[in-house]
């Protein structure tokens, strides 16, 4: 479990590290056991070889009873030049100790006479000879025979001594296993370097390589922190450009990342039109009920006016009531806005008439006003409502915008839709305001009445079009679309 | 490093055929025989040996090398060797067919001991009798030293070394005796005591591995030895030679290289003693046959 939470970093050389372990294991163990066996083949053959020689050679000194040859026969191995006596010790690879038994299975003579002195019964100072006695009756085919001890690491080969087919030895060395225990650990430590010396270059390599690899990770998953609360912009989002599994998951996560921008984006554009939509019910429902008795109010002054007494204050009452209620009046119309059915079509005549109606405003501001009118024929959008929608958004590109700021407006016709385009450089809508902008009395400017836009709204909202804003430092644009109306007479 | 070997040196001439002597102006040629001797450098020294008999005899030299006593013995009396250092127990065997030429001075004696020896690590042992059953290794069986002394010994108390010991092996050379009992492959052996001491200074090593159990009373040295068929001339040359080897430098040197002090002209009685004990061995065993 522990495992699970360590990071790539780490896991990576450790993997390679248990790998390396693993592969030098077997190989080692692999070459291991063959070397031992072919040591211990190895060693059987070169003793077979020497058994022969020696058993063939012992024959005469044996047959002539010469103890003292046959022992300098079978000490030569055990012989080193530098030293009259002969040294006991085996060399490498060697036997251990020779002895010749007579046909009695008795200690004929020995390299190791302290040990097995003539005439003694072998298994006496070594029991394990008990059962490589039994083992003799076996030879009497005059082959030579191994006989691996059950009970210890030695080897024993015996060799027949013959004389004419007839028996007069058997030639028995002795080999102990301890070389090749000593060759074992030799082997196995040389294999233990060679794994720490693999693993000195392995491992700073693998440290590097999990390095690599986790830091792309490292990266997305930092980047996948930043969603919340709020969605990170895809510029600040850094992910190395690869085509890897990694790189996939990268580019995989910034494709996410702007369906889920786009999907906020509609969200709040919902959210925004569904306000807009309540209040704008709730904004007709409350002009039609203060609609009636404000009708019923104002017919009743004018009837007063007609009828009523001549009382100077009376009159002067009704009068400012009557301003009142007429204000009110404005006030609700311009919240109940309503499409007027009948209306022509918007034509040239149309953008004509609203650069003749923007033009004092442009002329107190020296605005730099530019028109793009690619409209030829008549389209079938009601003239009215298109005419205020641009002059309202004229008028307020032409009051954001600075003395001989720059001011365009572009109509043209797209596919079934009349595209009205209003941009200007002058101060920009904060990103905030945005969300409100089309929400009555939501102002931008302390001298208007805040129901501009909400007009615009309304109108484009009845005629089935669509308002959108850009708002940037340098530019503001608004571009209303507002779809043709099927021509029916 | 070269091995010791120990050894008795044989010195033998063989006159050339008298056809090839007639032909030849030179004296007839000397085959010298030898066996293994103890000094460190044998070939060294065997080879110094026969440049310096080939200088002072005046005639080529041949030697001769061979395993045993007996068979140099065998082949003086069949006169195919002239002369031979032969151990005193076959001299006095053969007295009839050997003529005495020198005998070696041995510390400044013509005499010399038989060691009895066990292994060092041997500590309770201190007499013959105590060996009975055990492993004994002789040099050779016509080795006064190596073999007669022990066996005389025993004789007199009425024993015979083939049943007394459990085993007996003869080795061939002296220095192999040591050996064996210094590895415990026998567990006592007989040896010349000049050869035992000689080691002792020249490998220390190996002598104290052993102990000795027990040392004969002084005894002839091994003498040089004359076949009856060797000329009065050659013989005369060869005593010249080796008594006044210790007077000149390269005989000197050759000496101390043997651990010897000198030959002199020496007498048959010397070897009395060996006699005496040979014949008292050889009475026993008669007897022992007389009985069967």
């Amino acid at each position: 479990m522990y495992f699970k939470n360590i990071s790539l970093k780490y896991k990576i050389p450790l993997r390679v590290a248990a790998l390396v372990i693993v592969t030098a294991f077997v190989l080692a163990s692999t070459m291991v056991y063959r070397d031992i066996k072919e040591l211990r083949n190895h060693t059987v053959a070169h003793a077979f070889r020497m058994g022969g020689a020696m058993s063939d050679t012992v024959v005469a000194p044996m047959l002539h009873d010469d103890v003292w040859r046959t022992f300098e026969i079978i000490n030569t191995p055990f012989r080193t030049p530098q030293h009259p006596v002969p040294d006991q010790s085996a060399a490498d690879q060697g036997a251990e100790y020779i002895l010749i038994l007579d046909t009695a299975n008795k200690v004929y003579v020995s390299t190791q006479p302290d040990r097995f002195p003539m005439q003694s019964n072998p298994a006496i100072a070594e029991p394990l000879f008990a059962e490589v006695l039994k083992k003799l009756p076996e030879l009497r085919d005059l082959h030579p025979a191994v006989v691996e001890s059950t009970t210890s690491d030695d080897l024993f080969l015996l060799t027949p001594i013959h004389s004419g087919g007839v028996m007069i030895g058997t030639l028995v060395m002795t080999y102990s296993k301890t070389p090749f225990t000593a060759h074992l650990y030799s082997l196995a430590w040389e294999a233990i370097l060679i794994t720490l010396l693999v693993l000195a270059v392995l491992l700073p390599l693998s440290l590097y390589w999990g390095q690599r690899m986790a830091a792309p990770l490292l990266q997305l998953s930092a980047a996948m922190n930043k969603i919340t609360p709020n969605l990170p912009e895809s510029s600040d989002i850094v992910l190395d450009e690869s085509n890897d599994e990694i790189g996939q998951l990268g580019k995989a996560f910034k494709s996410m990342l702007v369906e889920l921008k786009e999907k906020e984006h509609l969200q709040q554009q919902v959210i925004a039109s569904d306000r807009l939509a309540a209040i704008g019910r709730l904004a007709a429902g409350v002009a039609h009920e203060i609609n009636n008795p404000l009708g019923g109010m104002l017919n009743a002054i004018s009837t007063y006016k007609r009828h009523g007494g001549q009382d100077p204050l009376t009159l002067k009452t009704i009068s400012i009531l009557e301003r009142g209620l007429l204000q009110i009046k404005d006030t609700v119309a311009a919240l109940l806005v309503e499409a007027k059915a009948k209306a022509r079509y918007f034509d040239q005549n149309d953008v004509n008439d609203i650069c003749t109606l923007v033009q004092p405003d442009i002329q107190a501001k020296h605005v730099n006003f530019l028109l793009q009118n690619n409209i030829t024929e008549a389209l079938s959008v009601p003239s009215t409502l298109a005419r205020q929608v641009i002059i309202n958004l004229l008028l307020n590109a032409i009051h954001a915008t600075q003395q001989h700021g720059h001011v365009r407006l572009h109509i043209h016709r797209d596919g079934n839709n009349l595209l009205i385009d209003v941009s200007n450089d002058g101060s920009y809508i904060p990103k905030d305001m945005i969300s409100y902008l089309f929400e009555p009395f939501t102002s931008l400017n302390e001298k208007g009445s805040g129901l501009g836009l909400w007009v615009i709204y309304q109108i484009v909202q009845q005629l089935g079009g669509l308002i959108t804003v850009q708002s940037e430092p340098g530019e503001t644009q608004f571009i209303v679309q507002l779809p043709l109306q099927e021509q029916h007479e | 490093m070269a091995r010791v070997w120990l050894s008795l040196l044989l010195l033998v001439m063989l006159p050339v055929s008298s056809t090839w002597a007639g032909q030849s102006p030179v004296k007839p040629q000397i085959r010298v025989g030898l066996m293994p001797i103890f000094v460190d450098d044998q070939a060294a020294f065997i080879n110094s040996w026969h440049d310096y008999l080939e200088r002072h005899l005046g005639r080529p030299v041949t030697f001769v090398q061979r395993g045993s006593y007996r068979e140099i013995v065998d082949m003086l009396r069949d006169g195919k060797l002239d002369f031979a250092w032969l151990c005193g127990y076959p001299y006095v065997r053969n007295k009839a067919y050997l003529r005495l030429v020198a005998v070696p001075l041995y510390k400044g004696k013509p005499l010399y001991r038989s060691y009895l020896i066990v292994p060092s690590s041997d500590k309770q042992t201190k007499s013959l009798k105590e060996m009975r059953g055990k492993i004994f290794a002789f040099s050779d069986p016509d080795s006064n030293s190596g073999y007669l002394y022990p066996e005389y010994l025993l004789t007199t108390e009425g024993e015979k070394s083939f049943t007394f010991f459990d085993r007996t092996f003869y080795t061939w050379s002296h220095r192999k005796v040591i050996e064996a009992v210094a590895i415990g492959l026998a567990q006592g052996g007989a040896v010349d005591g000049y050869i035992w001491d000689t080691l002792a200074q020249s490998h220390p090593e190996l002598t104290s591995q052993t102990r000795i159990l027990l040392k004969s009373p002084e005894l002839g040295f091994p003498p040089i030895v004359a076949s009856v068929a060797a000329r009065n001339e050659a013989v005369t040359a060869m005593q010249q030679m080796l008594l006044g080897m210790a007077r000149d430098q390269d005989g000197s040197r050759l000496l101390k290289e043997l651990n010897l002090d000198g030959f002199v002209r020496g007498d048959r009685h010397l070897y009395d003693e060996i006699d005496r004990m040979s014949q008292f061995v050889e009475k026993s065993r008669m007897n022992v046959l007389q009985k069967h």
